[in-house]
């Protein structure tokens, strides 16, 4: 098994991210991931929208595109359409990927196309300073919600799910040896991944809402993560402020790329 | 051999691994970097580097004995 950090551009490093950042943590995740499966590097390819955490695929050595805000899983389709031989691995954020690339998202899984999503959830657009994303808990604070957001959140991963999705997992920056597990089953599967990374952002986030510093916000994950077993048998009072984490669920359904190449495979015959 | 391989240039001074590490074999020297106060201590677990963001300490393999 090759070492992780042989995926890193490490000539880049080190990198942009602010003092306890959880981008790291996860971007570390998804090398170990693929460290794990061996993959080619020559075959694998990140895609990654706008945002802090999409600044990811700037220090993976790999095929990288650093596309436009919300738009990496419309580039990643295209990707994986021009050869599905590749896998195909998306970086987005909270806000990249459920504000402006929302119906992406919803549509990317509706689809199943054979791509792993890996979404860096900090709860904000850190990029921009800390405006509030679909991912911002009620009553939280960001600059436009000074008084506390009134809207509720997604759940992206029944958002996901919902949409046809058939791998969904959650996991945290905390629990960094669990994580590169479910992102390595993600790219196992053959359809559309999400993977939920939830990591903390300090500045934009963490400062504002009095969470402490990244310590202290990776202690809090680590309370209030609650592996979906030991989740399910929580009473609903318990359940408050709580979240499940680990494979959230399976399913099977035709993957988009092999389905289309029967299309073509028609059309260059002739046939309708 | 060392137990520890330190990054200094990377390091950014988070304290995460100072908070993790069940042995208090790290601390931020006076510029925020990272050293370590006590490595006859580490036990070589990993915490330290499984969470550290910036790649900046890594945990030698134990030798086999
Ligand atoms: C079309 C467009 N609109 C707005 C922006 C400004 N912008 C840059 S990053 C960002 C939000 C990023 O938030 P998120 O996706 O949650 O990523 P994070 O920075 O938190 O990792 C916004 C609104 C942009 N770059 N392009
Ligand atoms: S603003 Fe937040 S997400 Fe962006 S680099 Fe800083 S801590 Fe990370
Ligand atoms: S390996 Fe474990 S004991 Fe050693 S410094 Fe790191 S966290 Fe502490
Ligand atoms: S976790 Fe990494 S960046 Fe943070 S203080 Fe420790 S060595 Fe430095």
């Amino acid at each position: 098994m090759k070492d992780y950090e042989e995926y890193f551009r490490t000539n880049r490093l080190p990198h942009i991210w602010c003092p306890g950042c959880g981008n790291g943590i996860v971007m570390k995740s998804i090398a170990k991931a693929i460290a794990k499966l061996d993959l080619d590097q020559d075959k694998t390819v990140i895609v990654s929208g706008i945002g802090c955490s999409s600044r990811a695929s700037g220090y993976m050595d790999f095929d990288t595109l650093h596309t436009a805000h919300g738009r990496a899983i419309p580039f990643a389709t295209g990707v994986k359409l021009a050869n599905p031989e590749l896998n195909v691995i998306v970086i987005t954020g909270d806000g990249d990927c459920t504000a402006i690339g929302g119906n992406h998202f919803i549509h990317g899984a509706r689809r199943n196309i054979d791509l792993t999503v890996v979404l860096f959830n900090n709860n904000i657009y850190g990029m921009t300073g800390g405006q509030a994303s679909p991912l911002t808990p009620t009553s939280k604070k960001a600059t436009t919600a000074p008084y506390g957001v009134v809207d509720r959140p997604f759940d992206p991963c029944q958002l996901a799910q919902a949409a046809g999705a058939t791998y969904i997992a959650r996991g945290t920056a905390f629990h960094a040896a669990q994580l590169p597990d479910l992102i390595a089953k993600g790219i196992q599967n053959k359809g559309f991944s999400l993977i939920e990374a939830i990591t903390p952002c300090p500045i934009s986030y963490g400062r504002r809402n009095k969470l402490g510093d990244s310590p202290a916000m990776l202690k809090l994950m680590s309370e209030s993560a609650v592996p979906l077993t030991a989740y399910g048998k929580l009473a609903p009072e318990q359940q408050e402020g709580k979240f499940p984490i680990g494979v959230l669920h399976e399913s099977h359904f035709g993957e988009y790329s092999k389905e289309y190449s029967h299309v073509i495979e028609r059309a260059e015959g002739g046939q309708k | 051999m060392s137990k520890l391989i330190i990054r200094t240039n990377r390091c950014k001074g988070c304290n995460v691994c100072v908070t993790f590490c069940p042995k208090k074999v790290l601390a931020l020297d006076t510029l925020g970097k990272i050293y370590a106060v006590d490595e006859a201590s580490c036990i070589q677990c990993g915490q330290c580097e499984l969470r550290c963001p910036d790649f900046a300490i890594r945990v030698a393999p134990k030798e086999a004995k």
